[in-house]
């Protein structure tokens, strides 16, 4: 291994502008003319629009412009989309609602736009904003996924009956029946997977320029996927055509999904930019980030375990509503069906499996993909279940797993995944030993003595990454290809450009990337670097979310790197004189095969441009290769967490007073990146677990709408992890990556409530699991003696 | 935010002839509870008269027998007063529980309680002490100070100048945090001056800052944590939100109580 090869813990080479304030966000780029875009939003979460009056606003000083829905539908911009359509039971397709981008007619949650104001600066929009006056016909709401489908709840979208997008299913229900009749012991659970609101330390932003002269519009935006946005921004809402959009996404602040989809502001200020014929921008607030970045999880899931006298599993079914919020996000269709159930064998045999997922509209803000994206709510199912039987059964929880895990590969699970690789008994076993769980009993017993009541909690999570092969995912649904592009340049001095599709958003593919580069054409890890997020210099990609950028995105890269060595080779050959069949290629050197004749890596690169050893006829000049990866299957990294807590009795405050984390992430391109990557996704599952959750009031108003208290996870509300790792390659990808993004929040969440459950002794407890939820659950209980 | 003048007088007689002339201006301290709703466009004062300049408002001094701190001194100051942590360290643990570095160098004491939020931490140790609020015009006993929510019984153009805390030999103050503000989802300030022995209750009652006169009086016969075993508060009048029930606030007032005496004493 060298030192800037794979697996070399190298630096982040973008931390230094991040860290000295030198990053590039769209908020900071500013150009000329630049006006602000200002939306006026509802207060309501449901409601008629009776009618709008600008006139007001539009007197006001440093005002350009205000514009609403109707100006919308009269220019024809169309509709906001989900693009992954899914089935119903019944053969029919999913329930679309129109989505303007301002709204026309009606407001389905509180924070839609109603209007834009275009000013000089914000203050002078903000004033005008308040100037536009906005009558209401203000309607019963419906809030709760559980209610949305009754009889007499108030609907939403007119042409959507019972606010019911589709009744999916998947699996065999007949096969899972008759295992359920024949078990010994059934495990029931009522799980509400709770709400969360993304948070990321960049709110969204856009910023949107005409150029009348070449009637080209420009947009940067805080995007996870430029090309798709661009391609959805033109084909679909009809803004423009392809060619004529240029998608930049700079330096964006994180985006754990909400920044992976198409949101009405960059439409508006694209829109309203070639109206006004001045640059528009607009950036969130940290107020209207919480009101309109799409939400993630909030399912209500009822499900059931069945097992043999051995505690072997025999059946798992599963019942889910899953709330979309008030309009179909992006990729909203696919988090709750083929990301989710999909996942629920986990990490163990199950012949049969059988889930129903119920997708409903409410009058609360869109959900979609959210670190982990349905995967976490598999994950929390299973690993409940697993938890709450061994407790029901007297089986060590640990041996439950045991006696479960899959042990051959390839295994075809009864919900479409087929895992490829895996060594879940490895991962288990080597997360006993780092977490101690036999000295267990005795801290258990200190803690007593100290008012406090320990617990141990498990969680072997699996998740489908990688995404995805093209040809599956279009079978499923899904309205485009998942592969990914990449494309190598040499420059003439040997240092290296690569292109990349996919973007990086706090993920540090500048580094990692770079890496794979150095290690493979033996040239300085300085002399590479890494360019994405602009659809006018990238060919077209489908950009970063779903733990892909490794997995898929740096197997196109390897893909062109291939190519660029078999052409350098052929350069080489008439550098060196020698048949090109004698060329060998090593540690940035080409020598002839049985000679000491080599040639630098530099030498060829330059001779591939000046083409001095050859004519254009035998071999074109340049060294440049695109290529475009589509992976073979899904990644599976799987893993083990184990979380300990002490609750203290008086108070029920958990403290999580140790965290251990075993992952199979296949081939680690950068440990210290990875381990960073799983240190936040556990931050993120602990913050779902223990302290976040989306609250509406009935009405529909945000509760949770500010930082004051919404309540993200802190420093102090985490131990110091250990981590480690187990490695079985992924045979899907020619690197072996599995990914390592999500695991951490997949994890995270039935490892702590697995854990204070095991404290307190009683498993009536939901998420979050605030100190207020820990002591009403120990008051509703009869807490079970501390040892 | 909405456009103010903005004033900078050094005398508190300045301030208040601003005050007096501007109906409609408000006093700007540490500006961490004023500018925040400043910005969300809640709060349209049309001045501002900044009070950082103003002579003789910052220190925290021992004047025989009580502490005065000036109602411009930083919450970080307070926490740090090597005076204070001597003479009485339970009075300084109260400012160092506050907010987070930021709002500790910049939020003010006499900010902290002419604003009252119910979650707010000096209000206990203000009523938990006995403490007089010195303004301008009057000296006003805690007891009388705090009259609610955000409210309390300081009059149009009247500024609070010190605050003047008896000293205590006994005095703690046990906190639970708000887990998303980090101000005070409960919190009690217990304190033994001779005979006056007091428990202070903040973030719990739904009329801001109260006393609890039946664990004061238990803890007459012996100022100990033992002396509130098995007591409790009724849950009627407490604050209700997604954080903390009615019923949890008020068994963490018996839990916080007994850990305060317990600092206290110990
Ligand atoms: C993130 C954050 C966390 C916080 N956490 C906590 C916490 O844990 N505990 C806690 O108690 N507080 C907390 N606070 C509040 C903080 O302590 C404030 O600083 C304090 O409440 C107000 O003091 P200030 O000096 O900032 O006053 P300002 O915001 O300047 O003023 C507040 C109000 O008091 C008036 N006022 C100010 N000075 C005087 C005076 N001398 N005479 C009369 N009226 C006056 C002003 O006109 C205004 O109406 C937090 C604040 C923030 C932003």
């Amino acid at each position: 291994m060298s030192a800037t090869g794979i697996g070399a813990a190298v630096r982040r080479k973008e931390d230094f502008r991040f860290v000295t304030g030198k990053g590039q966000y769209t908020d900071d780029v500013v150009r000329p003319g630049e006006t602000r875009a200002v939306f006026v939003r509802s207060p309501h979460a449901h409601a008629k629009i009776k009618s709008i009056d600008v006139s007001a606003a539009k007197k006001m000083p440093g005002v350009i412009d205000v514009l609403t829905g109707a100006d919308l539908a009269t220019d024809k911009i169309g509709n906001l989309i989900c693009g992954w359509m899914i089935h119903s039971k019944d053969g029919t397709p999913m329930k679309m609602s129109a989505h303007p981008a301002l709204a026309a007619g009606k407001v389905n949650c509180v924070g839609d736009a109603v209007a834009v104001v275009i000013a000089e600066s914000i203050a002078q929009g903000k004033e005008a904003a308040e100037k536009v006056k906005v009558d209401y016909d203000v309607l019963q709401a419906v809030i709760d996924p559980a209610k949305a489908q009754a009889k007499g709840a108030p609907q939403i979208h007119a042409d959507i009956p019972n606010n019911t997008i589709y009744q999916w299913h998947l699996g065999d229900p007949k096969a899972t029946a008759a295992a359920f009749a024949a078990a010994k012991h059934v495990t029931k659970l009522d799980i509400v997977n709770n709400r969360l609101v993304p948070n990321a330390m960049e709110p969204r932003a856009a910023l949107a320029e005409y150029d009348e002269g070449s009637d080209h519009l420009t947009l940067w935006s805080t995007s996870q996927n430029p090309h798709v946005a661009r391609l959805v921004i033109s084909a679909f809402v009809g803004i423009t055509p392809e060619h004529k959009l240029r998608v930049i996404a700079p330096d964006v602040g994180g985006g754990f999904g909400s920044k992976i989809f198409i949101y009405p502001e960059e439409v508006v200020c694209l829109w309203a930019s070639r109206k006004v014929k001045r640059p528009v921008k607009w950036t969130s607030d940290r107020s209207e980030a919480f009101l309109t970045d799409a939400h993630g999880r909030d399912h209500v899931t009822h499900a059931e375990l069945a097992l043999d006298a051995d505690g072997k599993i025999l059946a798992l079914r599963a019942k889910t509503i899953a709330n979309l919020g008030a309009y179909m996000s992006t990729f909203s269709s696919s988090v709750p069906t083929y990301l989710y159930a999909t996942l629920l064998s986990g990490q163990y045999n199950i012949p049969s499996i059988y889930c129903e997922v119920d997708a409903v509209y409410t009058n609360t803000a869109p959900v979609d993909a959210y670190r982990g994206a349905g995967r976490p709510e598999a994950a929390f199912v299973v690993e409940r279940l697993m938890e709450v039987t061994a407790r029901q059964m007297a089986i060590d929880p640990a041996d439950l797993r045991k006696r479960n895990f899959i042990t051959a590969f390839p295994h075809q699970t009864p919900v479409i995944m087929a895992y490829d690789a895996g060594d879940f008994h490895a991962s288990l076993k080597k997360a006993l030993e780092l977490a101690d769980v036999k000295g267990f009993g005795k801290r258990k017993r200190e803690a007593a003595r100290h008012g406090k009541l320990r617990g141990l909690g498990y969680s072997a999570y699996i998740e489908a990454c990688g995404i995805a092969p093209s040809q599956a995912v279009g079978s499923l649904g899904a309205g485009v290809g998942l592969w990914e592009s990449a494309e190598v340049r040499v420059n003439p001095t040997g240092s290296v450009e690569v292109l990349t599709g996919c973007h990086a958003h706090g993920q540090g593919h500048e580094t990692t990337f770079a890496q794979l580069v150095s290690e493979r054409l033996g040239i300085p890890f300085d002399n590479v670097s890494i360019v994405h997020g602009d659809t006018d210099k990238v060919q077209f990609g489908m950009g970063t979310y779903g733990s892909r950028s490794g997995a898929v995105g740096m197997s196109a890269i390897v893909k062109a790197l291939d190519k660029i060595e078999a052409k350098a080779k052929k350069v080489a050959a008439y550098v060196l004189e020698a048949a090109e069949g004698d060329i060998e290629f090593k540690d940035g050197k080409f020598t002839v095969a049985g000679t000491d004749k080599s040639a630098a890596w530099g030498d060829v690169a330059l001779n591939a441009y000046i083409a001095h050893k050859f004519v254009g006829a035998d071999l074109e000049p340049g060294l440049k290769e695109t290529s475009f990866y589509d992976p073979t299957n899904f990644t599976f990294p799987a893993g083990c967490h184990i979380c300990e807590v002490e609750v203290d009795i008086d108070t029920g405050k958990t403290d999580i007073v140790n965290w251990t984390a075993i992952d199979d992430f296949g081939t680690v391109i950068n440990p210290m990146i990875v381990e960073g990557q799983v240190h936040g996704g556990i931050a993120q599952g602990v913050g779902q677990a223990l302290l976040e959750g989306a609250v509406y009031s009935k009405e529909g108003q945000l509760v949770t709408g500010s930082m004051m208290d919404y309540t993200m996870p802190r420093a102090h509300d985490l131990p110091s992890f250990h981590v480690g790792l187990t490695t079985t390659k992924s045979p899907s990808n020619p690197l072996g990556i599995k990914g390592c993004g999500e695991a951490g929040a997949i994890a995270a969440p039935a490892a702590v409530i697995n854990a204070i459950t095991d404290a307190i002794g009683t498993e009536d407890l939901a998420m979050p699991a605030t100190a207020n939820a820990v002591w009403s659950a120990l008051q509703r209980a009869k807490p079970r003696q501390v040892a | 935010m909405y456009n103010f003048t903005f004033h900078r007088p050094t005398t508190v007689r300045q301030a208040a002839g601003l005050l007096g002339r501007n109906p409609e201006a408000k006093l700007l301290a540490g500006g961490h509870s004023l500018i925040p709703v400043m910005k969300q466009r809640l709060a349209q004062p049309s001045a501002l008269i900044d009070l950082s300049k103003v002579e003789g408002m910052v220190g925290v001094e021992l004047k025989g027998r009580s502490v005065t701190i000036g109602a411009m001194t930083r919450h970080a100051d307070v926490a740090n007063s090597t005076v204070l942590k001597e003479v009485m360290p339970g009075l300084a643990m109260v400012p160092g529980s506050i907010g987070d570095p930021q709002v500790r160098n910049r939020g003010t004491i006499g900010g902290s309680i002419a604003n009252n939020d119910p979650n707010a931490d000096y209000p206990a140790a203000c009523l938990g002490l006995g403490a007089t609020i010195i303004t301008n015009k009057r000296r006003i006993v805690a007891d009388d100070f705090f009259t609610g929510m955000f409210s309390t019984t300081l009059e149009d153009g009247e500024i609070i100048v010190k605050i003047s805390f008896p000293i205590a030999k006994k005095a703690a103050y046990e906190k639970f945090k708000h887990p998303a503000s980090g101000f005070a989802l409960v919190g009690v300030f217990a304190s033994k001056r001779g005979s006056d022995i007091r428990v202070a209750v903040t973030g719990a009652g739904s009329n801001g800052v109260f006393r609890v006169k039946s664990f004061e009086e238990a803890l007459k016969k012996r100022f100990s944590p033992k002396s509130l075993e098995g007591l409790s508060i009724p849950a009627t009048g407490m604050n209700a939100d997604i954080h903390a029930s009615p019923e949890y606030r008020a068994h963490l007032v018996g839990v916080l109580a007994r850990r305060a005496v317990a600092k206290a004493v110990g």
